[in-house]
Parts: structure tokens; C-alpha cells; sequence
């Protein structure tokens, strides 16, 4: 993680309160989460059952899970079988090095990938003497402003079209673009067809990989994704390595619950299957492709008693469900991951990267009070389309943060517990103005007996 | 029907410290619903301030004392216990079951099975009992408060939808963020006041879309109605709050008696 990131050096509360404060983004996020929410619920409302899929889905990853490391061998013999190179990437940097050394120098065009964000990798490119240029419209906003991504699925979901419009008169030289989306979206399309034509590298994500035959997919609606892994002579596909189904009928269910559950569509514009880079004959796609099975923090979750967050298939319906997300937007996160998932991920996969710091409340340091981030209201597990029980593992995690807790913090909730696990301490500290005091020990109570409690001080 | 119950109370710590009001209103609906109401001194609180702050043993510590009393109802003929509160409602039913094998106590744990099976919020309670003809005494728009446990954790989809229905003046008006959290969340509105502060004025803004016009939020729970209260009248919001035991108790027939459950003060 670069040191770009929030979480280094604020609290959560000092973020959240900035985000709260802020009159102009606060709206446009409300506005925008609504509509996917509502999106999501017509979405799976064709489905004939789609809790019933739910289910399914989390016993399918729950499966994968539990044979991760046999399908991730499967996986990388068989991509390497159609001519793809495997790379294994245990941290951040070691995925930077690996791509770095892969595209030093290069021009580089990217497609959507929070894996990418997660590893810092346009920093890491740059300093390799890469141009890295994002070519999703919401990505390519916000690298302009030089922003990080508020949601996991509409980056720049922060900005409006006349923001949009600012910063491309201000950062991308626009001049006498109207503020209107076809008028933004054909300037960006100008600018990023250029970027393709000359770029030699192309960095993606992957949605899932089908272990079965080695295959990548990615879904994107603007069609990035396709040029951007056909028109460079290398493609780099970055791939979290639980991002993974064993066959392309699991790939079927998880796809059909994805897209609904991001977007409310059942299929998104272009879904893009990767098997190999271009054979003898094939009009197009790359000459190599390389993918890049990052772990960075995961393999601490197998088998943990977070596990279940590895199930994550990145659709962002939490967020849009969220009512914490809804009034602070993604960046009062403080890192990669907003929302309900990211306030479960950061604590575990950014911790290694935001040490305690002075100003920190607890010895687990700034990554760890992300979990507090929530109300525990439940609306994201209820939107969960692979039904992880967010609520638990927040839980779980404000456990182990109470293990290492202040003294003083501890002390507190000792001295609590002892007084309240006696009625007389639980009186005294209550200076006794309670309801129940009024009454004797088993009191039957009879129609007016309330009057009892007449007088006393509320 | 079931008529003639014994129902064991488990006030709750905030109704008993802050809102009395709601305690004498529980105790007037259900006796009109023909209950034998008593309230066991020996609890205090179900410890769900802790346990959602990751303090499983504190929680627990706190959580023994109240299952032991409402045990000792129970073994004392008590046929149900009631609450109040949803959220309260559901740390005993969902979460002390959990709470006590997490701090290693399966023994607490399938006492609290056990008294988690017999344990009620009220609103899910009277949907059993027959209560006499309920008329209040002036035509009331009432917004429902879906709190978040009671709706999420109990499954009360509708809320108390169809005993509202039975309620002369009543009547129930739609509102589009009923089922989203207020913001109150417990440690969640001292830790991070600011948000849930937003999230109460976002919900109450959010009542200006209701047609026709509310009169009253009315909802299971305390804390939420508190939290919201607090934020209506900080931003002079023309709304009052009122827990459904008020309103259930303020729309019993007069003979039934009269207790300081009418409601709160505009």
C-alpha cells in the first residue's frame, strides 16, 4: 500500500465526520445507491428464486474454498496448457516486480481492477518508466483527479457530469464539451481510442477464472475490457486468487447473480472470456498473456474464522445497501475496500501495511477500527448475492481488536460487567432511577399497578 | 387465542433507566390482553453493548444475571417472556446462544436455547392475544420504524402491520426508508457520532416524502425512537416519536385503565 491512503495517518471517525460534513458528495452518493439498490431488486426479481441461488451460491464457494489450493493448481496447469504464463505473487510488492519486469517502460492501458488498486500497481508501473492510463470511464476520471475509487463498482460514483466536466477541462485539456453524458462520454472515447491504438501492454482484473479449461472473465458494460485484452501484444491479467470457480456451470450461477446484484442486468454489455493468448490463425488478442495469482494477505483467511470473506464476488450491493456507505461515500473508509466488505477486508488485508501510530486507539492500529464502520443493521447480508454473514465476521473482528484493546478501554467494560452482572450494582449505577426498582421481588402486577412507579425521577 | 398467560417482563436497561413510560404502557396492553404480567428484579441487562463491541466476556458476565432471572420466571410458571425491544429480543433469541459458546460456556449456552425459545418481542406476543377493541381517541398517520433486529434478526417483515390494522385511527402511512437503520447502533453513535447523527436526519428527511403527511414515527424500540427523537427536535422536525406499546395502550378502551402510557408530549 502507498502512502496515498487515508488510513495511515487519520482516524475513522476524523474521515467519517469530513464525509458527513461534505454537502455536495453526500447527496450525489444517496442518489446513486438508490439506483443501484433499486436496480439490484428488479434485477433478481426475475429470477424465480433467487434466495434459493443465493443458498446455492454460498455452498458452491464454500466448496471452492475448501479445495482452493488443488484448484488453483488445476487452474494454472491448465491456463499454462492453452499458453498462458502463471505467475504465484505472495504480497503486493511481489506483484508489482512481476508486472514491472513484465512491462517496463511500456505503455500500458488498463481495465477496471480493484486487485489493482489493492497492490498500487499504476505507482509501482510508473516507477518503472510505464504510461498507465485507466480506460474505464469512472477509472480514467479519477486517475485524472487523482483520486481514489469511492465504490467498488462506479469508481468516480463521488462525482456528477459537471464535476466530470471540470476535471476534464482542468487535468485532460477539454475544450467546449458540453456537460452531458454523451458529450463526456464521447470526448473520453476520443482521448482512451488513441491510448488503445498505441498501447503495448493491457493490465485487467479477472471476475472469475473457470479453472476447468484456464479461462478469465471479465465483465465490463463499455467494452474497455475487450480492447484492452485484444489490441495490446501483452495482456496482464491480475487475479485475487479466491476469485475462482471450478467449472463453467458455477461459472453460470455466479455470473447470473453478479451482474443482478451490481447492476440489476443479467448479463452486462460485454462478458469476456480469456483462454490463452492469440493462436496461429486468430485475427486477434495478444501474443503473451500472463496471469498474476495474487495472495497479498488471502491465504491468512483460508481456514481462519474470516473465511467466509473470501466468498466476495466483488459486486458492491452491500455498499449500495449500506446506511453507513450511504451518508460517507467509500473514501472515509480510508483504504481499497468501502462499505460493508471493506470494512470486514481492510482490517485483515491492510493491516500489514498501516502500522499503530500514536494517534492510533488501539495497539492493532488504524486498519483494525474499520470494523467499527457499521451498525450491524444487516442490510448487507440480506444483499449478499453469495449470502456471507458480514455481520458475524465484523463481529469477529471487533473481538480480536477488544483482545489487544487499551488498558483503560478494557477497564472499562470490566468494571461495567461487574456492576451490571448484580441488580445492586446495576441500581447504583443507575442511580437507581429505574422502573423495576418500584416493584417487590416477582411482583404481580395488576391494571393500575404502574401507579407505582408514579414519582419517580425518569 | 391464548388468553390468561403468564408473561414474565424483561424490561430492558434502557427502557427501565429512560423510558418508564413504555414499561408502564407493556404492562397495561398486556394485562388488557388478559395476561398475568410480572417482572423478575433479578435482571439487568442482556449485555448486547458489549458483545457488539467485541467484549464477549463482559457481555457474557452480564448476560448470566439475566438469564438466571428470566430462568427462575420460567421455572416459576411463567409461560413467555417478553420484551419491549427487538434488539434486546434478539440478543437473547439469536445472539446469547453464540455469545456463550464464543466465550466457551456450552452449558450457558443451551440454558439460554432454552429461554430463547419461550422469549418474545411484544409486538410478535400480541399477534397471539386477544386484546379488546382498540380505537384512538384521535385520527393518528403513523410512519412504522422497522428496527433493524425486528426486522432483520426476528423477521418481522410487516412489524406489527396487521395489529396496527385493528386500530380505530390508525392508519399506517408508507414511508421509503422505513426499513433503513436510524443510526443509533448501540457503541456505533458513540464512536461515530457524526455518522449516526446523519443517518437519523437522512431518515427523518426522508419522512417528508410519506403522503399523506405522518403525525408520529412509532416503532419496538427505544433506543431508535430516542436517537430519532433527539435528532426531530434538535432540527425542529414537525414529528413525534412513540413506542407501539404507548400506542397500543393509548387506544385500549378507557375502562381498562389509565396509565401514563399515552404517549410523549409533542
Amino acid at each position: 500500500m502507498t502512502e496515498r491512503w487515508p488510513l495511515v495517518d487519520t482516524t475513522l471517525r476524523e474521515r467519517m465526520a469530513v464525509a458527513v460534513a461534505d454537502p455536495v458528495v453526500r447527496p450525489r452518493v444517496a442518489r446513486a445507491v438508490d439506483r443501484f439498490a433499486g436496480h439490484r431488486v428488479e434485477g433478481l426479481a426475475d429470477l424465480v428464486d433467487a434466495d434459493g441461488l443465493r443458498r446455492v451460491a454460498r455452498s458452491v464457494k464454500a466448496q471452492i474454498l475448501a479445495d482452493l489450493p488443488a484448484q488453483l493448481s488445476l487452474l494454472a496447469e491448465r491456463a499454462e496448457a492453452g499458453g498462458t504464463r502463471v505467475h504465484w505473487a505472495a504480497s503486493a510488492d511481489d506483484a508489482n516486480r512481476i508486472i514491472g519486469d513484465l512491462a517496463a517502460g511500456a505503455r500500458v492501458v488498463k481495465s477496471k481492477s480493484m486487485a489493482t488498486e489493492e497492490i498500487g500497481l499504476n505507482e509501482a508501473l510508473e516507477a518503472r518508466g510505464c504510461r498507465v492510463v485507466e480506460t474505464d470511464l469512472g477509472e480514467w476520471i479519477i486517475q485524472l483527479a487523482g483520486e481514489t475509487p469511492s465504490h467498488i463498482i462506479a469508481p468516480a460514483l463521488h462525482h456528477d457530469r459537471h464535476s466530470i466536466l471540470e476535471v476534464f477541462e482542468r487535468v485532460a485539456q477539454a475544450h467546449g464539451v458540453a456537460a452531458e453524458p454523451a458529450a463526456l462520454n464521447a470526448f473520453a472515447r476520443e482521448r482512451l481510442r488513441a491510448e488503445f491504438l498505441a498501447a503495448e501492454v493491457g493490465v485487467t482484473g479477472v471476475n472469475f477464472a473457470v479453472a476447468e479449461t484456464g479461462s478469465l472473465v471479465l465483465v465490463t458494460n463499455e467494452g474497455n475490457g475487450r480492447l484492452t485484452t485484444s489490441l495490446p501484444r501483452m495482456h496482464v491479467a491480475v487475479l485475487g486468487m479466491e476469485r475462482l470457480v471450478r467449472t463453467w456451470a458455477e461459472l453460470d450461477l455466479m455470473l447470473c447473480l453478479l451482474t443482478r446484484s451490481a447492476t440489476g442486468q443479467p448479463l452486462t454489455s460485454y462478458t469476456s472470456v480469456v483462454t490463452g493468448p492469440r493462436r496461429p490463425g486468430e485475427p486477434d488478442g495478444p501474443d503473451e498473456l500472463h496471469l498474476v495469482i495474487v495472495d497479498n494477505g488471502r491465504s491468512d483467511l483460508l481456514g481462519s474464522d474470516l473465511h467466509e470473506m473470501l466468498a466476495c464476488v466483488r459486486c458492491g450491493a452491500c455498499l449500495n445497501v449500506c446506511p453507513v456507505y450511504r451518508q460517507t461515500g467509500g473514501h472515509a473508509y480510508g483504504w481499497v475496500y468501502p462499505g460493508p466488505m471493506g470494512a470486514v477486508l481492510t482490517p485483515v488485508l491492510a493491516a500489514v501495511h498501516a502500522p499503530p501510530s500514536p494517534a492510533t486507539d488501539t495497539a492493532t492500529g488504524h486498519a483494525a477500527e474499520v470494523a467499527d464502520a457499521s451498525t450491524l443493521c444487516g442490510a448487507c447480508m440480506q444483499a449478499c448475492p453469495v449470502e456471507i454473514p458480514l455481520q458475524d465476521l465484523l463481529l469477529t473482528l471487533r473481538r480480536r481488536k477488544a483482545a489487544s484493546a487499551s488498558r483503560p478501554e478494557r477497564a472499562g467494560w470490566r468494571a461495567w460487567s461487574e456492576a451490571w452482572s448484580r441488580r445492586a450494582g446495576y441500581e447504583a449505577s443507575t442511580k437507581a432511577a429505574t422502573w423495576g426498582r418500584g416493584l417487590g421481588r416477582h411482583a404481580r402486577l395488576v391494571p393500575g399497578a404502574s401507579r407505582w412507579t408514579d414519582g419517580r425521577a425518569a | 387465542m391464548l388468553r390468561g398467560m403468564q408473561v414474565a417482563l424483561m424490561i430492558t436497561c434502557l427502557v427501565d433507566v429512560f423510558e418508564p413510560g413504555v414499561a408502564d404502557a407493556t404492562v397495561e396492553v398486556l394485562t388488557a390482553a388478559g395476561c398475568a404480567v410480572t417482572c423478575p428484579l433479578g435482571q439487568t441487562c442482556c449485555g448486547q453493548p458489549a458483545w457488539n463491541a467485541g467484549f464477549a466476556e463482559d457481555a457474557a458476565r452480564v448476560a448470566r444475571t439475566t438469564l438466571a432471572a428470566l430462568e427462575g420466571e420460567l421455572a416459576a410458571g411463567a409461560e413467555a417472556i417478553v420484551a419491549p425491544a427487538g434488539s434486546c429480543t434478539a440478543m437473547v433469541r439469536v445472539f446469547w446462544p453464540e455469545l456463550f459458546e464464543t466465550v466457551g460456556d456450552p452449558e450457558a449456552a443451551e440454558r439460554a436455547r432454552a429461554v430463547a425459545a419461550r422469549t418474545w418481542e411484544l409486538t410478535e406476543l400480541l399477534g397471539h392475544l386477544d386484546l379488546p377493541p382498540l380505537a384512538l381517541a384521535a385520527p393518528t398517520r403513523v410512519a412504522w420504524h422497522h428496527s433493524c433486529h425486528l426486522l432483520r434478526e426476528l423477521g418481522a417483515v410487516d412489524g406489527p402491520g396487521a395489529l396496527l390494522a385493528t386500530v380505530e385511527g390508525c392508519e399506517r402511512v408508507s414511508w421509503s426508508a422505513d426499513e433503513r437503520c436510524c443510526g443509533f447502533g448501540g457503541m456505533f453513535s458513540f464512536k461515530l457520532p457524526e455518522v449516526a447523527v446523519a443517518m437519523a436526519d437522512d431518515k427523518l428527511a426522508s419522512l417528508a416524502d410519506a403522503a399523506p403527511r405522518a403525525d408520529v414515527v412509532v416503532g419496538s424500540d427505544s433506543s431508535c425512537l430516542i436517537h430519532l427523537r433527539g435528532r426531530a427536535e434538535a432540527e425542529g422536525r414537525p414529528i413525534r416519536t412513540q413506542h407501539v406499546a404507548e400506542l397500543i395502550a393509548a387506544a385500549l378502551p378507557s375502562t381498562e385503565g389509565v396509565g401514563s402510557g399515552a404517549g410523549e408530549p409533542a
